[in-house]
């Protein structure tokens, strides 16, 4: 009766046990106790939301082990944290530190312009985030456990997140209605390891948990995703950039649990206070958007 | 036979999945009235303080004390494990709980998710072959009161399985695997 520690299915397990719930970014202690009071499922532990990072620019890097290990003692649920994008040394630090869940992330300023890094050799597991289902699969093949769409975090404006959740999702019906001998042709189109397209077309989904992220402001962003098919959603910099965290913080849990029941969703939207303020995404140069990060 | 399965956050999917496989329809619950007719009620995996809060804000936690007392089978894997609990070590304070099984549970009890695994586990109450049993961030039962019959057992002791009349809690997930018998298991609980 050995015990097995990092297979597949305990990586995705924690995961599966994420869905239907929301992730919160915090940046310290307090702000992780409030995310753990109001019902986030995980937080992730950063230095500076991407709202923040985007203004401050320059390189942003993995957080500070001290920052990352005061919000563990802070809270019982979930802690992730952000490594840069093919950083597997970062990344062997937050293993070493105990997080439970890495995010591989656009967010931080990559470190390889062309490998991700090789999530496989890993206990603990990987989320990543994609724009389309080459990417997706790409990531998972690479030993993700958890993928979410990119989005365009610290913007407040959802339309990244619905255009990467739109893509995945309608890419995945298309799958389905293929013959078989068709599915070779299509991978080496996307770019994906043909035996993920095999399962994700016999699955009808992708094999791993897929998440919302980037721009999710209100519990309507947050509905609007669930309702696309998304398993559950990140809030960057969403909550602690707006006027009343906690409501609102609140009132985003609740919305993706009830997100197909209008009634409630407009019960919980009321009087949250200002949301953080959007950036349109059509006024960001090219240089600035993060979701164009990693391949 | 409608099963109901709690679905404010967290695995639901697989265990309707489970249920279908055995010719059950699932129900899934978000509202008190969801558990109307429901003839036994599953309380997935998921992150227990999300579970409890969203269950309590919307006033689910009563009806489903009243139909665990009724005698349907009520089943909480993991997190459900820690709402089904008398009493809670390591929680969150406040956290709600329904508090129907007089066990003492203790939350996040392996560790971190470096320290998750997975293991064959002998159940005598489903038969002679193992059950692959997977641990998530996985609470363990402490101590067990006298009407709690225990049904499973790590190899050095530690309590993972237990019934209490028409209730059943599992420290690990049986919905992640593609072993039916905890889920026929459960079914057969009902009216005993």
């Amino acid at each position: 009766m050995e015990r097995e520690v990092g297979t597949d299915r305990v990586k995705r397990g924690l995961a599966q046990m994420l869905k239907g719930g929301v992730i919160m970014d915090v940046t310290n202690a307090e702000q992780a106790r409030i995310a753990e009071e109001a019902g986030a499922v995980a937080v992730m532990a950063l230095e500076r939301v991407p709202a923040d990072i985007r203004a401050q620019g320059g390189v942003a890097r993995m957080a500070d082990p001290e920052k990352i290990l005061e919000i563990m003692e802070a809270v019982s649920i979930p802690v992730m944290a952000k490594c840069r994008i093919g950083h597997f040394v970062e990344a062997q630090i937050l293993e070493a530190l105990g997080v439970d869940f890495i995010d591989e992330s656009e967010v931080l300023t990559p470190a390889d312009e062309e490998h991700h890094i090789d999530k496989r050799k890993f206990k603990v597991p990987f989320v990543c985030g994609c724009r389309n289902l080459g990417e997706a699969l790409r990531r998972i093949g690479e030993g993700a456990a958890m993928i979410r769409t990119k989005g365009e975090a610290g913007t407040g404006n959802v339309v990244e997140a619905v255009r990467h959740a739109r893509a995945v999702l309608g890419e995945i019906r298309r799958l389905t209605t293929m013959a078989p001998e068709e599915l070779m042709a299509y991978a080496k189109e996307i770019g994906a390891p043909y035996e993920l397209v095999v399962e994700t077309a016999r699955l009808g989904r992708l094999p791993v948990v897929n998440f919302a992220a980037g721009g999710i402001a209100t519990p309507a962003d947050a509905a609007l995703m669930m309702q696309l098919g998304m398993d559950g959603v990140f809030v960057g910099s969403g909550i602690f950039k707006s006027g009343d965290p906690v409501k609102r913080a609140r009132a985003i849990v609740q919305a993706v649990t009830h997100y197909d029941n209008p009634e409630i969703l407009a019960e919980v939207s009321r009087n949250l206070g200002e949301p953080m303020v959007g950036i349109n995404i059509s006024t960001l140069p090219e240089e600035e958007r993060l979701a164009v990060r990693g391949w | 036979m409608k099963i109901g399965v709690l679905a404010v956050q967290g695995a639901f999917i697989e265990h309707e999945q489970m249920l279908r496989r055995i010719g059950v329809e699932p129900v899934e619950v978000r509202l008190p009235e969801h558990l109307e007719g429901i003839e036994g009620l599953i309380i997935p995996g998921g992150e227990s303080t999300t579970i409890g809060r969203v269950s309590g804000k919307w006033g689910l936690l009563e009806p489903i004390r009243d139909l665990a007392r009724s005698g349907r089978p009520v089943w909480g894997t993991c997190a459900g494990m820690i709402l089904m609990a008398k009493e809670v070590v390591d929680g969150v304070p406040g956290q709600p709980l329904l508090g129907l099984m007089d066990v003492t549970v203790r939350r996040n009890a392996f560790g971190r998710q470096v320290d998750s695994f997975e293991t064959d586990l002998e159940v005598p109450a489903l038969g002679d072959l193992p059950f692959r049993a997977v641990f998530i961030r996985a609470p363990l039962i402490e101590r067990v009161g006298e009407e709690v019959e225990v049904l499973a057992r790590l190899e050095d002791g530690t309590v993972v399985a237990v019934r209490q009349g028409n209730l059943l809690a599992t420290s690990f997930h049986p919905e992640l695997t593609e072993d039916v018998r905890f889920h026929r298991y459960f079914l057969g609980l009902s009216g005993r």
